[in-house]
């Protein structure tokens, strides 16, 4: 965990990668994410060029190299720039994140990725880091500092955390995170926005869709993302708040393929930075959460009286 | 049930080379205390998707019946049995490892063919699309994220990669 004085000493400066989903399926998180870093004065700089992280499912099943290669490009063009680079998605957070060590710690596999970049004119250095979001936010810029950013505080929201599995596990990757069986610092972030995480059952679960099982066997890992909706729906959830698109998109898109089959869901799914973005004042509108393929009118209703009265206060 | 094993099917070669990789021989030390799969959803909703097994197997050698079974496809990656096998066995990197060899052999799912070719032919696994053009615009975003979709010549470096690395013959279809 940093100290304060670190936290007051670092630039915060970043590199912002983007991956597929956030920018191709819910624009709505990548303008939150932007908006949510700048209010709270860190920096986040285009990552020009970049591309698919890419996708662990599919790369990291299919060969090894060239995972590590398309990963490497990436981590390279933030090495270029001299900056950490920060990504909003568990998947890309994963997928860089474990490149990026391999390649740091394995000497055969760091030699044989740069002869494929020096093809194209690049090099892998090693010298960059790769960070989530959260982990950035409970770290880097402290519960403390995000209350004080707060005009909205979201009293009576009650959230079920969705942490998502490339965030805390595999644990030997992630620095300082605590225990990956039962994690704090996303509740304390959630908290810090005057909403309130509460614990549910299967809370630790996956969403169903990593892997390239949700291409594949669409049915069968709805059947997961049932088991958790279930619940949140039965014990009167306000919303699910993750921290990865593609969680986004299974719990989101999934609601309404299962509503398809006769089931009758509606609880709306909000990426941290949307949350956030609601605490700080900005609009459902404005953060795209009614671009979402589940609405719910009584959560934006709710949202916008918060809203109203923090204005009249 | 599993079927029984019989010593045909055992390829020492097999485990050679997926041990090849760091770590994979860890698999031996399996004691079959069965953590991995209890504590798996998958396993929870489709059982005949079992964790263990695949590494029992892989510790055998079982070349062809792990190569060609679908279940293999069905993990999540959710790392919970890796997190917590006692032994440290690399559950899921080893089970990856595995599906590069069925796919080193020519054996792929459709789907995940389709997804490597969206990045071959784009950059993104997930391109962009009309509607999320529209979405982009009316949050006053640029029309393409500022990605390998807006910059050509980034693209043309990840095309000339994906070749370098011979993922596009890998992937090619029939």
């Amino acid at each position: 965990m940093s100290t304060e004085t670190e936290k007051q000493g670092k630039p915060q400066s970043l590199s912002l990668f983007l991956g597929c989903v956030a920018p191709n399926r819910y624009p709505g998180i990548e303008l939150a994410s932007r908006k949510v870093m700048k209010d709270l004065g860190v920096d986040l700089h285009e990552l020009e060029g970049a591309s698919c992280c890419p996708a662990p499912g599919v790369f990291k099943s299919f060969d090894k190299t060239t995972w590590l290669t398309m990963a490497s490009r990436n981590v390279v063009l933030s090495e270029q720039m001299g900056m950490d680079l920060l990504t909003i998605c568990n998947g890309c957070y994963g997928s860089l994140g474990e490149a990026n060590l391999t390649l740091m710690h394995d000497p055969d596999y760091k030699a044989k990725v740069n002869e494929k970049l020096g093809e194209v004119g690049l090099e892998y250095k090693g010298n960059a880091k790769v960070r989530h979001i959260i982990e950035f936010l409970e770290k880097d810029v402290g519960p403390d500092t995000i209350k004080e950013k707060v005009t909205v505080p979201l009293d009576g929201i009650k959230v079920a955390v969705h942490y998502g599995c490339h965030l805390i596990r595999p644990s030997k990757e992630k620095e300082g995170l605590g225990s990956a069986e039962n994690p704090r610092f996303f509740d304390v972030l959630v908290d810090a926005t005057g909403a309130k995480s509460v614990d549910y059952e299967e809370k630790m679960m996956c969403c169903g869709a990593g892997g390239g099982a949700r291409s594949a066997f669409l049915e069968t890992t709805l059947k997961m993302t049932e088991k958790k909706l279930a619940i949140l729906q039965k014990d009167e959830f306000d919303c699910i708040v993750d921290a990865c698109p593609f969680c986004h998109l299974q719990f989101d898109s999934g609601q309404v393929q299962l509503n398809k089959e006769g089931k009758d869901y509606h609880i709306p799914v909000l990426h941290y930075s949307q949350l956030l973005g609601l605490a700080f004042g900005y609009t459902p509108q404005e953060l795209g959460i009614q671009m979402n393929m589940t609405t719910n009118s009584a959560f934006e209703e709710k949202v916008l009286a918060l809203q109203q009265k923090a204005k009249e206060a | 049930m599993t079927d029984p094993v019989s010593s045909s099917e055992i390829d020492k070669s097999f485990f050679n080379e997926l041990t090849r990789e760091k770590g994979m021989d860890k698999i031996l030390l399996c004691f079959n205390c069965n953590g991995c799969s209890t504590g798996c959803p998958m396993k929870d909703i489709e059982s005949k998707f079992d964790i263990k097994k695949y590494i029992r197997m892989a510790g055998l050698g079982m070349k062809d019946r792990i190569l060609n079974d679908e279940y293999l496809w069905y993990c999540t990656t959710c790392y919970k049995c890796q997190e917590r096998c006692p032994e440290g066995v690399l559950n899921v990197d080893t089970l990856l490892r595995m599906r590069t060899m069925a796919v080193h052999e020519g054996i792929m799912l459709e789907p995940h063919r389709e997804v490597a070719h969206f990045v071959i032919d784009t950059g993104h696994a997930v391109p962009i699309n009309d509607s999320n053009r529209k979405k982009r615009l009316e949050l006053g975003l640029t029309e393409v994220p500022p990605t390998v979709h807006m910059y050509p010549e980034a693209y043309e470096q990840v095309r000339k990669l994906l070749k370098a690395c011979e993922f596009d013959t890998l992937t090619q279809k029939e």
